[in-house]
């Protein structure tokens, strides 16, 4: 291994993108309006395509000649490093929508950062991305906002999605020995910065959707050591059958 | 001995697979094309992370080159410099339109979360009196419109910056 800490951080954002795409991507032919169907298999893709050049970075640190696909597929449910945020069920449209606000609200101003790192591959990609995600979070945000100062039902909704997954917004901002080290040799940026931009987008979006931010701090947390919710099992099953079943398979 | 101007123009003859009316050179994703160690590296930038077409486009480009008598090709993917709308041509634009698909428009700062959608033309009869159905599209790279005049759907193909 050449960069361990690289590596590991790397991995920590493909995994958020493949498993977040993933989640999404159990929308399609069911969303609500055939428009919204294809918004939200259109962001699974955009984060997918993310997620592969993310895990052919990580390949690269690596250097154990492992491709992305054996990345993606191959591994155990320990060593995925999303947080629990992205693998929390779809639930209803606006807890998706929720969930995936709060998520776009953090990578934006993530990639905007990463611009700027010295690490050239990282920098292209995030350059890459950020005008994609730009898009995901004009998407969300207009969502959040309709549906909060709209009808009685969909704000009730939306609030509800807010109070349930608010506890899983803290662990974006998780910070270890890894962050710290590759923050030392200044190639990625501090995430608190990135907190205060996020809570800045949230309060904003939110009070424009009158919903409320909840008061209680509960934090659930553990996805950056690869300790997940009971839920992350259900997607690897999923997502991993095709190659469990058939070792190499390709089409 | 072929050169690069060449390899350029054969590629004139390939087209996006999910917009066939443009050449891959007017979507703009052909970067350098050089000679490296006895093999014609073609460089090609995706226009979205996750767009399926690439794959078919590299498919669709080695084959053409084949044909072409070129078999030493290679396709290198790059990022960076990200791709934008701006690289798509002028004579792309101007297909776009016939084949009913509005071409991307200057958009400004798309970092205000609540800015309006951006005001298009509809390609059947100019009219600016059209509204945006969805930021998302039949593919990544296109949002869906209405034209309140003559009433015709149509696909914008959006700013990317
Ligand atoms: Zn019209």
């Amino acid at each position: 291994m050449q960069d361990q800490a690289l590596f590991e951080y790397v991995l920590r954002l493909a995994d958020d993108s493949l498993i977040l795409g993933q989640r999404l991507g159990e929308w399609c032919g069911h969303g609500p309006i055939l428009e919204e169907d294809i918004a939200l298999t259109n962001i699974s893709l955009d984060l997918i395509g993310q997620a592969i050049s993310l895990y052919d970075l990580a390949s690269e640190l690596e250097g154990a000649g492992k491709n992305h696909d054996q990345l993606a597929y191959l591994r155990f449910e320990n060593e995925y490093k999303n947080v629990l945020l992205v693998e929390q069920p779809n639930g209803d449209f606006a807890m998706t929508i929720l969930r995936q606000f709060f998520f776009d609200a953090f990578r934006l101003p993530l990639y905007e950062a990463l611009m700027q790192s010295p690490v050239a591959q990282l920098a292209a990609i995030a350059a890459k991305s950020v005008k994609e995600t730009r898009y995901h979070l004009k998407h969300t945000s207009e969502w959040v906002i309709r549906m909060g100062d709209g009808t009685d039902e969909s704000h009730e909704r939306a609030q509800a999605a807010i109070d349930h997954l608010w506890r899983y917004t803290s662990e974006l901002f998780f910070e270890d020995n890894i962050d710290e080290q590759l923050q030392e040799r200044q190639l990625v940026p501090s995430l608190k910065g990135i907190q205060a931009n996020w809570m800045e987008t949230v309060k904003a979006v939110l009070s424009e959707a009158t919903l409320t931010i909840p008061t209680n701090n509960w934090k659930f947390e553990g996805g950056r050591q690869g300790r997940h919710s009971e839920h992350m099992g259900y997607i690897l099953a999923d997502l991993q059958y095709m190659q469990r079943a058939y070792p190499n398979m390709e089409w | 001995m072929v050169n690069a101007a060449q390899i350029r123009n054969y590629l004139e003859e390939v087209s996006d697979p999910e917009i066939p009316v443009l050449t891959i050179i007017d979507l703009g994703v052909v970067q350098e094309i050089y000679l490296a160690d006895h093999i014609w590296i073609i460089e090609l930038t995706p226009t979205y992370s996750g767009c399926p077409a690439m794959q078919q486009i590299e498919v669709d480009l080695l084959a053409k080159l084949q044909e072409k008598g070129i078999a030493n090709a290679q396709v290198k993917h790059v990022l960076s410099p990200a791709w934008t709308t701006d690289w798509i041509s002028e004579e792309g634009r101007q297909k776009l339109r016939m084949y009913g698909i509005a071409p991307p428009v200057n958009e400004s700062d798309k970092s205000t979360l609540f800015a309006e959608p951006p005001r298009v033309a509809c390609p059947k009869c100019n009219s600016m009196e059209t509204r945006m159905v969805s930021l998302f599209g039949s593919t990544a790279c296109k949002a869906q419109y209405q034209c309140k005049q003559c009433l015709e759907p149509f696909d914008y193909f959006k700013c990317l910056k």
